[in-house]
C-alpha cells in the first residue's frame, strides 16, 4: 500500500512539473524547444545583421501554393531559426475559409484570386488583406507519349469539343486531322483550384463534360493519360517538368499561334494558359515584425527557390507591384 | 466437436474413419491446403508490399533523415517534424486512455450492477469501436478546436485520438479482466479484502497482460492514422520539435508526412521519401508491438 501511494505522490509532483512548464511556454508565447537545434545551421548561413526575431506564424490554403511557401520557410529557417512556420495544405478555398473565417492564419497560399464571396467575408470580420504576386503556373495540357504525333497542337475551341459540357468521344471529331481514337480523359475534379481555372479563365464556359475520370490525386491523373493511347489530361506545370519522360505536352493555340508550355513561353506571356500564384497577409499581423519580415523575405527569396519547385517566376514588374503594396501595408499599420 | 470430447466419440470418429478412409484424407488435405492458401494470401501480399517499400526507401534511411525537417530538396528532406509529432501524441494518447480506458474497464467487469443503463453504455461502447476515424476526427475538431478553443494544437490532436481508441481499450480491458477466474476475486474477499484491494492486488495483475496488450494494439492503430488528426489541425510542415509537454503548440504527424511525400510532384519524393518515411512508421509500429510483448511477457513471469 505504501509503495502504491508514493507512486501517486511521485506522478502528480511529475504531473504540477509538466503544467508549470506549459505554463512558461504560453506566457512567452514564443517557442524556446527548436531555438538550440537550428542555430547550428544558422551560424553558417545567417546574415550576421539580421536582429534575432521569435514567433510563429500560421499559414494555410493552396495545395499548389504550398509547397513553394514552405520552399521559403526552409530558407528563413536558417536566416530567423526563432520564428517556427507552420503551414496546412487545405486548398485554395479552405485556406480563406480559415484566413477570414476563424481568423486564426496570418498568410493564406491561394493558386487563384479571392473571390467576391470570401473578400466579403474577410470584410464582415473587419479583417484586411493585402494580395502579394508570388510566382506563376503554366497550366499543362499532356497525352500520353503512344498518341500519334499529328495531335501536337490544341486550340480553344478545340478545348472545348475535349473538355466542354458538350464533349465529344473521338479525336477526329475535334478535328478531321486528329486520329479516329477514342479520347480518355484523367482531369481534376470540380473542387479544384486547377479545374475552376480550366473552365471559368480558358474555356470560359458553363462546367465540364461530367464523363470523365476525375481525381485530386495528380499522381492518378498522370498514370492514366501516360498509360493511355489517346489520352488527354492536364495540371500544373511542376508535374508536368518533373515528370517529363512519361507525357507530351500539347502546344495551345489562344488564337495567335501554337505555344509549348515551358518557363520562357509562361514568363514572356506567349503561352496562355497561365495561372498567377497569390499569397494573402492580413494587414493588422503585418504589425508583429516576425510577419513583415517574413513577408518581406518571401518577395526577395522567392525567385531563387521557385525553379527547384517547378513554377515559373513572376515578372519583375509584378514582383515590384507586390513589394510596394506589402510595404505599403507595413506602414500603415 | 462434442462428439470427439469423449472417449465413445472418439472411437466413434475413429471407427468412421476405417469406413471411408480415402475420402476422408483427400478431404482433410484440401481442407488444410485452403487454410494454408488464406494464410499464405496474407504472407504473401505483406512480405511483398514490405520489400517493396525496403526497396525504394532503405536507401533514404540515413541519420539526415531523422534530423533534418522537409526540404524542397528531395534529397536533404527529413521526417523530424512528423517522427517527433508522432512521438508525442502516443505519449499523450496513452497517458490519457490508459487510466481512462482501464479505469472504465475495471468498473463495467466488477463495479457496475447489471441493470438498463449499464446494458446501453455496453453496447454503446461496443459499438463505438467501430465507428469511422474521420468522424472522431471531425467530433474533435468541433469540440476541442473551436468550442472549447483549444486551436490546432498537439492536444486536440491527442484528444481526437484518445476518443478513437478508448473503446477499443475498454473492451480489450473488459475481456482481459473477464478472462481472469472469478476464484480468484472471491478468494481474496473471502480473506477480508475490499472489491478495490482485491481488483488491485489480485484480479489486475493477472490481467495486465491482456490490458497492456490490448492498449498498445489500439496505440498502434492511432500512430497510423492521417483522417482524425488531419482534421484536428496536424500540420504539413513546420521547422520545430514537438514535446509531450507543449501541448499548446501546432503539431505534425508521421502519416501526414508521408502523405505530403506523395503529393509532391517530383519522383524522388513519391516514391523514395515516401518509401522511407513508411519505413520509419513501421519501425515505430514494431518497437511498439514487441513493447506489448516484452511487457506482457515480463507480466506473465512475475505472476
Amino acid at each position: 500500500m505504501r509503495s502504491f501511494t508514493r507512486r501517486v505522490a511521485a506522478l502528480s509532483a511529475a504531473a504540477l512539473l509538466l503544467a508549470a512548464c506549459g505554463g512558461e511556454d504560453e506566457t512567452e508565447d514564443a517557442a524556446p524547444a527548436p531555438a538550440p537545434a537550428a542555430t547550428e545551421e544558422s551560424s553558417e548561413e545567417a546574415a550576421p545583421e539580421a536582429a534575432p526575431l521569435e514567433g510563429t506564424i500560421e499559414i494555410d490554403g493552396s495545395s499548389t501554393v504550398g509547397p513553394l511557401t514552405d520552399a521559403i520557410a526552409e530558407e528563413y529557417a536558417a536566416v530567423q531559426p526563432g520564428v517556427v512556420v507552420n503551414l496546412s495544405i487545405s486548398g485554395s478555398g479552405g485556406g480563406f475559409e480559415r484566413f477570414c473565417g476563424v481568423g486564426d492564419t496570418q498568410f493564406s497560399n491561394a493558386s487563384r484570386a479571392i473571390k467576391d464571396s470570401e473578400a466579403e467575408l474577410c470584410a464582415s470580420n473587419g479583417i484586411e488583406f493585402t494580395e502579394i504576386r508570388v510566382g506563376t503556373d503554366a497550366l499543362t495540357m499532356v497525352t500520353s507519349p503512344d498518341t500519334p504525333e499529328s495531335v501536337a497542337c490544341i486550340t480553344t475551341e478545340e478545348l472545348i469539343r475535349i473538355f466542354g459540357p458538350d464533349g465529344v468521344d473521338t479525336w477526329d471529331q475535334v478535328n478531321p486531322a486528329f486520329p479516329n481514337a477514342a479520347i480518355d480523359i484523367y482531369a481534376p475534379g470540380s473542387d479544384s483550384g486547377t479545374y475552376d481555372f480550366m473552365v471559368e479563365d480558358i474555356m470560359d464556359v458553363e462546367g465540364s463534360r461530367q464523363d470523365y475520370n476525375a481525381s485530386e490525386d495528380d499522381n492518378i491523373i498522370s498514370q492514366g493519360v501516360s498509360g493511355s493511347v489517346g489520352s488527354f489530361g492536364f495540371f500544373g506545370f511542376a508535374y508536368y517538368i518533373n515528370n517529363t519522360d512519361a507525357f507530351r505536352a500539347l502546344e495551345y493555340d489562344a488564337g495567335d499561334g501554337c505555344v509549348a508550355p515551358s518557363v520562357e513561353t509562361a514568363q514572356d506571356g506567349s503561352y496562355q494558359a497561365t495561372r498567377p500564384l497569390f499569397v494573402y497577409v492580413r494587414n493588422d499581423a503585418l504589425a508583429d515584425p516576425a510577419v513583415a519580415d517574413f513577408a518581406t523575405f518571401y518577395l526577395d527569396t522567392v525567385n531563387e527557390v521557385i525553379g527547384d519547385v517547378g513554377y515559373i517566376q513572376a515578372t519583375d514588374a509584378e514582383l515590384s507591384a507586390a513589394r510596394a503594396g506589402v510595404e505599403a501595408a507595413i506602414a500603415a499599420g | 466437436m462434442s462428439v470427439l470430447s469423449t472417449p465413445a466419440g472418439i472411437a466413434r470418429a475413429a471407427v468412421l474413419d476405417l469406413s471411408a478412409p480415402r475420402a476422408r484424407l483427400r478431404r482433410e488435405r484440401l481442407f488444410q491446403a485452403v487454410l494454408l492458401g488464406a494464410t499464405l494470401i496474407a504472407l504473401v501480399v505483406m512480405l511483398s508490399l514490405l520489400f517493396d517499400v525496403l526497396g525504394d526507401g532503405a536507401g533514404r534511411i540515413r541519420t539526415e533523415f531523422f534530423t533534418n525537417y522537409t526540404s524542397r530538396r528531395a534529397e536533404d528532406t527529413g521526417i523530424r517534424t512528423g517522427l517527433t509529432g508522432s512521438l508525442s501524441l502516443m505519449v499523450l494518447v496513452a497517458g490519457m486512455t490508459f487510466p481512462i480506458g482501464v479505469g472504465a474497464g475495471i468498473y463495467l467487469e466488477v463495479f457496475a450492477p447489471d441493470n438498463r443503463f449499464t446494458r446501453f453504455m455496453q453496447v454503446n461502447i461496443a459499438n463505438l469501436a467501430g465507428v469511422p476515424s474521420v468522424v472522431y476526427g471531425l467530433l474533435a475538431a468541433a469540440m476541442f478546436v473551436y468550442i472549447l478553443n483549444f486551436g490546432r494544437t498537439l492536444i486536440s490532436g491527442a484528444l481526437a485520438l484518445t476518443l478513437l481508441i478508448l473503446p477499443v481499450i475498454i473492451v480489450a480491458s473488459r475481456e482481459a479482466i473477464r478472462a481472469v477466474p472469478p476464484s480468484i476475486f472471491n478468494g481474496a474477499l473471502a480473506l477480508g479484502a475490499t472489491p478495490w484491494q482485491a481488483t488491485r492486488k489480485q484480479v489486475l495483475p493477472v490481467a495486465m497482460p491482456g490490458v497492456l496488450t490490448g492498449t498498445i494494439l489500439a496505440l498502434s492503430r492511432a500512430v497510423g492514422e492521417t483522417a482524425p488528426i488531419l482534421v484536428a489541425g496536424a500540420v504539413f510542415s513546420r521547422r520545430a520539435d514537438n514535446a509531450p509537454w507543449d501541448i499548446l503548440e501546432a503539431f505534425g504527424a508521421l502519416p501526414v508526412q508521408v502523405y505530403d511525400f506523395i503529393k509532391r510532384p517530383q519522383a524522388e519524393f513519391q516514391i523514395e521519401a515516401a518509401a522511407a518515411g513508411i519505413i520509419v512508421m513501421l519501425a515505430v509500429l514494431l518497437t511498439m508491438n514487441s513493447g506489448a510483448i516484452i511487457l506482457r511477457n515480463r507480466y506473465a513471469r512475475k505472476r
